[in-house]
């Protein structure tokens, strides 16, 4: 890439069930204005927005970038939407990277959303079409037979799921925004949870949360603040229905991965990297996604996970904001990841600030694990 | 009533009784039936809502001030109604609350048409709603209620959906009790339900191939959540591979008890009767297991 890019502002919502208090407008300015002060900018310093959501059926809102131009100050500049399911908010700042990358735009401001009480994504994600069963109810009926097969390939025990959602949870209590703050949660909580979708349990699932976020990003010259530098960005896609398609550990994942490490010159990631920010849903992915990623051999990310080494003060902390787990405003849930991997670097994290982090990852994915988004984040420029 | 010591009387003034309201209480309900609401302002400064003729506080007369409060105020004490009498002023459950209007000092009574218990308490901002024809009453002010915050927005999108194409292949085999794959010439794989194009070559797909309705059970889910428009809880949704198909169809499993499934179960369709069957996945009751021994996966 030509051109450096800096995240250089971060702003989020206090991420909850119901925002009953605002419209979908006032939701994303919230988000937009706290990214905009913590830049010490304002809209008139703004070349181009980029907005991201997930399916419009989950507010019932066609086009909603174009409702959310006035509320966004974009009147008169260049707006476009993003759209990639579950992985659009780590899309949506890759787009608004690339704008910067290009040289084409200055400083662009990219905000993520989802008000998800304005409707049911179980419902919006479950249209039940006719001709066909109806069989798959909500992204946790589409997720549970690949967790099922990841468990029986690895010959994961059966509490590791249950770990990963304690920790995430733990970690949620550190960080002001998180939607789920649970006292006391432990395993004996999680354990006591329903099976909604054996083998995934109540609490090993995300909640539904109203919220936003949004980032200003910045080419060098336009800096302000604490950069955190772009060292990587990457997206990769593949057909659902693919004949062979591995979909414990996506053939996508891996190749996006492998193209951001190569970018910013990582060969080991869970030595290189100090912490990352992945989406897990589904406390089960967390196992997945370490191998899928590369923090671990092939059928022995389950052990990272019960090492304790992505907890909080493990060597390769995964999640320390409480994660998708602990706050799921969908369309935004991907870039709070990216924003969350900045701050991190920025050393801006709060209570859940990893010491000393320097190189972070943020990561997302979407559709039935078919959409991946990928970023690396340093303190150092590249 | 059969007990003879026991009489209904009625006490009641013929027409109702006329008072006469004196300039304070007139202008206020005069203010009411124009649609507005009108405090008076004592001696002291404060507002009185509703008005007094004398200050309660000094006992002089309050000043000619009349001062516009309102409309909408802050509901400071309420009381939830959930079985109204016939003379309460709403045949619905609702709150009596005390209200303080913007720009008054004392709180009025009057009902709060909320809803819920929940929606109302101390703190609720609340609006008029006015009779629709006003004389000059009390009653001018049908109730208060709390502020808009949220609109529904009901959205239908009828769509008349036509199965032709590669879906219309699969179903007219799905009629006749058969699977209808394609075999892509680039890759050799074959894919069930019949499409157009190979996903992963991007080439059309020419060569139909007919499967039997026999398969493996890869993976599969227990769902306990119900749905009304799925199957009752628990149902397996499994990915069963049809024999000789190289992607996994998503279908019910049966038959067998939920905890029972296991990955690498050997599973054969289970139709309908002939007679009830159509171009539908319902076709298919479930796939149930055929008792070979599991595959090893």
């Amino acid at each position: 890439m030509a051109e450096r890019c800096a995240v250089i502002g971060v702003g989020q919502t206090h991420y909850t069930t119901k925002r009953r208090d605002v419209s979908i407008a006032g939701l994303v300015r919230e988000a937009a204005l706290r990214a905009l002060e913590d830049a010490g900018l304002t809209f008139q310093d703004i070349d181009a927005v980029v907005i991201g959501k997930a399916p419009d059926l989950f507010e019932g809102v066609m086009m909603p970038e174009a409702y959310l131009a006035d509320a966004l100050g974009a009147a008169g500049k260049p707006m476009m939407r993003v759209h990639t399911a579950g992985s659009v908010g780590g899309s949506t700042a890759l787009v608004g990277a690339g704008l910067i990358q290009s040289g084409v735009h200055e400083r662009v401001l990219v905000v993520a959303f989802e008000k998800q009480s304005e409707s049911n994504a179980t419902w919006a994600l479950s249209t039940h079409l006719p001709f066909s069963s109806s069989l798959v109810v909500g992204a946790g009926g589409y997720f549970a037979p690949h967790i099922r097969e990841y468990m029986r390939r690895s010959g994961a025990p059966g509490h590791i799921g249950v770990l990963v959602a304690v920790k995430d949870r733990l970690n949620a209590l550190k960080n002001p925004y998180a939607h789920l703050r649970i006292p006391g949660i432990d395993r004996a909580m999680v354990e006591s949870t329903p099976m909604l979708w054996e083998p995934i349990r109540y609490l090993e699932t995300c909640p539904s949360s109203d919220g936003a976020c949004a980032i200003v990003l910045s080419s060098e010259r336009a800096a302000t603040g604490t950069p955190a530098w772009v060292h990587g960005a990457a997206m990769r896609s593949e057909p659902i229905f693919r004949a062979g398609r591995d979909t414990v550990s996506p053939q996508a994942g891996k190749d996006c991965a492998a193209d951001v490490y190569r970018q910013a010159g990582v060969t080991d990631p869970r030595r290189r990297l100090d912490v990352a920010e992945v989406y897990v849903p589904f406390s089960w992915y967390e196992p997945m996604w370490l191998e899928n990623l590369g923090f671990a051999a092939e059928g022995e990310g389950w052990k990272v996970t019960e090492s304790g080494a992505t907890a909080l003060d493990g060597d390769i902390p995964w999640n320390p904001s409480g994660g998708v787990l602990s706050s799921n405003p969908i369309g935004a849930s991907g870039l709070i990841r990216f924003a969350e991997a900045a701050l991190q670097v920025r050393g801006a994290a709060g209570d859940h600030q990893v010491d000393g982090a320097r190189l972070a990852l943020g990561h997302a994915y979407g559709g039935g694990a078919q959409f991946f988004a990928m970023w690396i984040v340093g303190r150092e420029k590249p | 009533m059969s007990d003879p010591l026991t009489a209904e009387h009625v006490l009641e003034f013929p027409g109702g009784y006329t008072r006469s309201t004196g300039p304070v209480i007139g202008r206020f309900l005069t203010e009411l039936r124009a649609g507005r609401i009108v405090g008076t302002r004592t001696a002291g400064g404060r507002v009185l809502v509703p008005p007094l003729e004398y200050d309660p506080a000094t006992g002089d007369p309050v000043t000619g001030e009349y001062v516009e409060v309102g409309p909408a105020g802050t509901v400071t004490a309420c009381a939830w109604v959930a079985e109204p009498r016939p003379e309460h002023p709403l045949d619905r459950p609702f709150a009596w609350a005390l209200i303080q209007l913007d720009g008054a000092d004392t709180a009025l009574v009057h009902a709060v048409d909320a809803g819920n218990p929940k929606a109302v308490r101390p703190g609720t901002r609340v609006w008029p709603v006015w009779r629709g024809e006003r004389r000059g009453h009390i009653t001018d002010l049908s109730c208060f209620a709390p502020e808009v915050t949220r609109i529904v927005s009901p959205v239908r999108v009828p769509y008349t959906l036509r199965a032709g194409g590669a879906l219309g292949v699969f179903l007219e085999g799905i009629r006749r009790g058969v699977f209808i794959g394609g075999r892509c010439a680039s890759c050799g794989k074959v894919y069930v339900p019949y499409r157009l194009s190979c996903p992963q070559c991007g080439v059309a797909i020419g060569e139909r191939v007919e499967l039997p309705d026999t398969g493996t059970v890869t993976t599969f889910a227990i769902n306990n959540l119900p749905d009304p428009r799925a199957p009752e809880v628990p149902f397996v949704s499994a990915y069963v591979l049809l024999d000789g198909a190289d992607v996994p169809l998503i279908a019910l499993v049966g038959g067998i008890p939920a905890h029972e499934v296991r990955q690498g179960m050997r599973v054969r369709a289970e139709w309908v009767p002939e007679s009830e069957r159509t171009a539908s996945m319902a076709n298919i009751r479930w796939f149930a297991p055929t008792g070979e021994l599991d595959v090893e996966l």
